[in-house]
């Protein structure tokens, strides 16, 4: 079933987080770049401090009962001791905060006139100080997009995360690389109108950003976190957006999701269930559940300190189960719910009996919680601690469905879904970061980076049409690719025809990803050596593509490799000559029955022994040459 | 009516936030220019340009706002600090005790996210609020004596703190005392206390945070669980300094408090005992003895404490350098110092250049000592031509005496001795080792 966004009032923001292609971090002088391998490891914990559990966050408190340890991996070059939290940052890296200054103008934003460096908590080891540093540099402004204008609630320029390599439960591993990279995170104003019209505000803002020639492009370097909301329910963040055709279904997804929420609401009003009764009784039923056959309880049951708990949920009966789409039901919310506290077995009255959970179990629940026929119960189970955690989380989920959609953050899965990720934090964690002092922004610096602002999207396009002679199409492929700035370093470089090395960098490379290829396996610098190579005479233009098969097929490891693996050898203008010649003394009997006519046969057979090994166009004029002699004989 | 707090306002700032009545705190709606903004009013870095105000905005992101710039000012709610209730703690009579002093430093604190405001957080309730591991090991008293960062404390400050480690150990309630402290100058504090309380019956441990407590990442935690954990478990009396052993959150190592030196300034294992290992580790909760640790300690004991208290600070530390101008002795010498702590070369030189001053200085009473600036090792001063000059000037080799070491020790053996040449030469307090172990500390 399709739902009308209009009449669902569906808002979308988004959040964009684009990282800066600067020479060095935020805070410190070490590149932006990825290790090979780490040099060093080491380990930390982190505390909530004292206010975070002076309020009630849930979210908060868990990751504090879990005190896991968290280790880091660093590598010479990518990270340094301001990353390992034993060196206090250095200031402020100018070139990023240029390169947001310039967005803000971009964006008509209003730059604050003392920036403050502010640490916001965040304490899932992300981070190695528990915080991650972020200042707001412009509020206000706007973006035009086709016919509509969005506004720009507020650009913050802020440091990236430490990436995560491993979480086993017990130990997380990150990877320190990416921690402090410069990111600039612009925020919009939430939008209505299709999911698709919602995406061209996203691309648009994406392509304005990279015109500006100063973003890390690739995989990763743009994250948008998006916050979804129709009428009635509350605002539900998704992060973890990474592709703009995932987020059209992620907006579909949540549209659905909360619309169905909504529904079961609304009958849980009819009902007139009330929201302080859930949970009303608990009971602990590890003793009924102990006597089932089913294998799920037996894991729980036979595992140390483990308990089964019983919540009684007044009037919800038939309503956990309820599915106004499909897929979308309290129940798998609450599955998701209890997987936060690393916990697996959930299971509702309304899903019972199942599981290998009999009839008799489930009457004795029902017998020892005093149900009434129209109320439902839910049974969690697993480790005490998180028992004890997840049933207040579970009680609070079910108080929260009478209302409809829980303000919540998920995350989006790859196929355009959303699970549960954390509550929302409360009020914003932050306090002054003390080690760097306030940043004034004068009238001077503003007015010395107005030309670097960034020319719209059109013009840009405009542009590399006119200098490199490329058609249109060939132009707003180029600029979409990952694969502009390397385009623009070959084609200053080298004689190669720039509509040949664009060409090579955006069909060819689609057409060999579509053909399930990995182009993250070729670097700039391999493309860069190839076209080199080309430049050199040393391979041919049909070359290219058979390397770049190679190397994206993971065959190689270098051009040379490739080169040697693709059978590509180039041949002296002799030993071309005599290829020819074979292939015309080969052919002599068709060559003197159809005189010139046999010409485009030769071609092919010439081409199908010195493909890769000698140029096109040059094996073509030799043999046209070697031809004229033969039939002017 | 109270003269409202100026929250570090200066200049035309003050001014604006005094005429329109707003404080640090109080909601307020700035309007200038641009538009209207919203938010807390923040206090000021007393450094700062007083060009600007700084408000909270609602996002929790500040920003600065030119004076010049602001139309008006108005304060839409009066600051009302929110009472925070500390958490009731149930104290466990059978846990051993800890007095824990307190000088300075942030080993335990709190941040007010509304005003962005850190404080110290030293009630037990707050202690155990921050490091609830500690209430499982020991019933803690607390005890705020100063407050202090460390590069502002002085002899006589040393004082105070051996005094009060000694009305604590004189009540007989505790089974060791902790001594939270500054980092910049917490081993001249060990060194002192190290002389200043001999026959100590318990240990005393001192312990800071080299990443202030109100962040998550904080060692202080750890160091804190360390200290307590060491001075309740270790057989041992004495003066020690627990900090983290490497960077890692895993370890705290035990140094003994004339032979440990801050040797970095930012890493959470800046603290190193120099040529010896430090004398144990604590890690999960257990005080693991080094064995490689060639000091010989003292056993707890119910001996009466020894307190000698006093310090004369007219000891100059001087570090020699190429171009070492030898006037500055004279300078010293005149200016009425007791002693000087030569920082010299390698194995205890100063250029030739120096002699005739430090000859002057010898005579005139002086008690010239030299230690190493190589900082480990020995000094040796028979090997060279230099070192034999000058121990025939007066000068007084001090082993591997730490140079810093040398200095409080001068000045407490000043205050306390009647033949300070013959004090500075012998080990008190393990500031001399017999013998330096081969693999490196």
């Amino acid at each position: 079933m399709t739902l009308d966004p209009a009449s669902l009032d569906l808002k979308v923001g988004f959040e964009i987080h684009q990282q800066l292609a600067t020479k060095s971090k935020l805070f410190c002088n070490c590149g932006c770049k990825e290790a090979d391998s780490y040099d060093y490891t080491f380990m930390r914990r982190l505390r909530p401090t004292q206010s975070e559990l002076g309020a009630f966050d849930p979210a908060a408190m868990f990751e504090a009962s879990k005190m896991r340890t968290v280790e880091y991996m660093s590598a010479t070059g990518s990270s340094c001791l301001v990353e390992a939290d034993e060196e206090p940052p250095h200031d402020v890296s100018r070139e990023a905060l240029e390169t947001a200054l310039i967005f803000s103008l971009a964006l008509n934003s209003k730059v604050m006139d003392e920036i403050h460096v502010m640490r916001k908590i965040v304490i899932d080891g992300s981070n190695t100080t528990g915080f991650q540093r972020t200042m707001l540099v412009a509020s206000g402004g706007h973006l035009d997009v086709a016919s509509k204008r969005v506004g720009v609630q507020s650009i913050c320029l802020e440091e990236d995360a430490a990436k995560l390599i491993e979480d086993d439960k017990q130990v997380r591993k990150y990877d320190l690389d990416r921690l402090g990279v410069p990111l600039v995170e612009i925020a919009l104003d939430p939008v209505t109108g299709k999911p698709d019209e919602i995406m061209q505000v996203a691309l648009t803002l994406g392509r304005l950003l990279r015109a500006s020639r100063r973003v890390a492009r690739g995989l990763g370097s743009i994250r948008q976190d998006v916050n979804i909301s129709v009428q009635n329910g509350a605002v539900v963040e998704v992060k973890g957006v990474q592709q703009l055709d995932q987020l059209i279904k992620v907006i579909e997804h949540e549209m659905q999701r909360q619309h169905g929420l909504i529904v079961i609401a609304e009958k849980l009003k009819e009902r007139k269930v009330d929201a302080g009764k859930v949970g009303d009784r608990i009971e602990d039923v590890t003793d009924i559940l102990g006597k089932a056959q089913s294998k799920i309880v037996r894991q729980i049951v036979d595992a140390p300190d483990s308990t089964f708990r019983a919540i009684r949920v007044p009037g919800f009966a038939g309503m956990i189960g309820l599915e106004p789409y499909k897929d979308i039901r309290l129940g798998k919310e609450l599955g998701k719910l209890v997987g936060f506290y690393d916990l697996k077995g959930v299971f509702h009255s309304d899903e019972l009996p199942n599981y290998g959970i009999t009839e008799n179990e489930v009457a004795a629940v029902r017998e020892k919680l005093e149900m009434a026929a129209d109320d439902a119960f839910v049974i969690v189970g697993g480790p005490k601690d998180r028992v004890e955690f997840a049933s207040a989380a579970i009680i609070s989920r079910l108080k929260a469905a009478i209302a409809g959609v829980p303000a919540e953050t998920r995350s989006a899965t790859p196929d355009g879904k959303t699970v549960f990720l954390r509550p929302r934090p409360g009020a914003a964690r932050m306090y002054p970061e003390t080690d760097i002092p306030p940043i004034p922004v004068t009238e001077s610096t503003l007015a010395s980076l107005t030309d670097s602002v960034p020319r719209s999207w059109d013009e840009v396009i405009k542009s590399l049409m006119k200098k490199y002679g490329l058609n249109e199409k060939l132009a707003k492929e180029i600029f979409d690719s990952d694969y502009l700035d390397v385009f623009e370093e070959i084609a200053g470089k080298t004689k190669t025809p720039p509509t040949f090395i664009a060409s090579k960098l955006t069909e060819d490379v689609t057409s060999l990803q579509r053909q399930g290829m990995n182009a993250s396996a070729l670097t700039y610098d391999m493309i860069k050596e190839a076209f080199a190579k080309l430049d050199n005479s040393a391979i041919a233009k049909e070359s290219i593509i058979l390397i770049f098969e190679k190397l994206m097929k993971k065959q190689a490891q270098t051009v040379e490799e490739a080169i040697k693996a693709a059978g590509i050898t180039s041949i002296s203008d002799e030993e071309l000559s005599a290829m020819i010649d074979k292939v015309i003394n080969d052919n002599m009997a068709a060559v003197k029955e159809k005189g010139a006519n046999s010409l485009g046969m030769l071609m092919g057979r010439v081409m199908a022994v010195a493909r890769g090994k000698a140029d096109g166009q040059k094996i073509n004029a030799m043999l046209k040459e070697k031809m004229q002699k033969l039939v002017n004989q | 009516m109270a003269k409202p707090d100026s929250g570090g306002y200066r200049g035309a700032g003050l001014q604006l936030l005094s005429r329109q009545g707003v404080s640090v705190g109080d909601s307020v709606r700035v309007a200038t220019e641009d538009g209207e903004m919203f938010g807390v009013l923040m206090p000021r870095y007393e450094l700062a340009s007083d060009d600007y105000i700084v408000i909270k905005l609602k996002s929790g992101y500040n920003t600065g706002i030119q004076v010049g710039r602001i139309k008006s000012i108005t304060k839409l709610q009066k600051n009302e600090a929110a009472a925070t209730k500390a958490p009731e703690i149930i104290e466990d009579d059978r846990l051993p005790k800890i007095a824990l002093i307190s000088t300075g430093g942030t080993i335990a604190s709190k941040i007010d996210y509304r005003t962005g405001g850190v404080r110290a957080a030293l009630s037990a309730s707050e202690l155990y609020a921050s490091v609830p591991e500690l209430a499982s090991h020991a019933s803690i008293d607390p005890e705020v004596l100063l407050s202090e960062y460390s590069e502002n404390l002085k002899p006589e400050h040393w004082t105070m703190i051996a005094e009060k480690v000694v009305e604590k150990i004189r009540t007989g309630k505790y089974r060791g005392i902790v001594v939270s402290h500054g980092t910049d100058t917490m081993h001249y504090t060990a060194a002192a206390l190290s002389f200043a309380l001999q026959n100590l019956p318990v240990p005393v441990v001192l312990v800071g945070a080299q990443r202030s407590s109100d962040r998550p990442s904080s060692d202080a935690a750890l160091n804190l669980l360390g200290a307590t954990i060491f001075a309740i478990k270790s057989e041992y009396a004495g003066v020690f300094v627990a900090m983290h052993a490497g960077t890692s959150d895993d370890a705290v190592a035990c140094h003994i408090g004339t032979r440990v030196r801050k040797n970095h300034t930012s890493r959470r294992d800046a603290f190193e005992s120099i040529d010896v290992t430090p004398v144990a580790l604590v890690r999960n909760g257990a005080v693991e003895m080094q064995e490689k640790s060639m000091i010989e300690l003292a056993k707890r004991s119910d001996d009466k404490i020894d307190a000698k208290t006093k310090f004369d600070d007219r000891v100059a530390l001087l570090k020699y350098h190429p171009g070492f101008d030898p006037k500055l002795i004279e300078h010293i010498a005149a200016a009425g110092y007791k002693a000087i702590i030569l920082e010299g070369t390698g194995l205890g030189h100063v250029s030739k250049e120096c002699f005739l001053a430090l000859q002057k200085a010898v005579d005139v009473g002086v008690i010239v000592c030299m230690t190493s600036q190589c900082i480990w090792g020995r000094v040796r001063m028979t090997v060279y031509d230099t070192g034999r000059d000058l121990l025939g000037i007066g000068v007084i080799p001090l082993s591997d005496m730490i140079s810093e070491t040398a200095t409080v020790k001068a000045m407490w053996a000043l205050a306390n001795t009647k033949n300070v040449k013959k004090t500075m030469q012998e080990s008190i307090a393990n500031e001399i080792s017999s013998s330096i172990p081969i693999e490196k500390a």
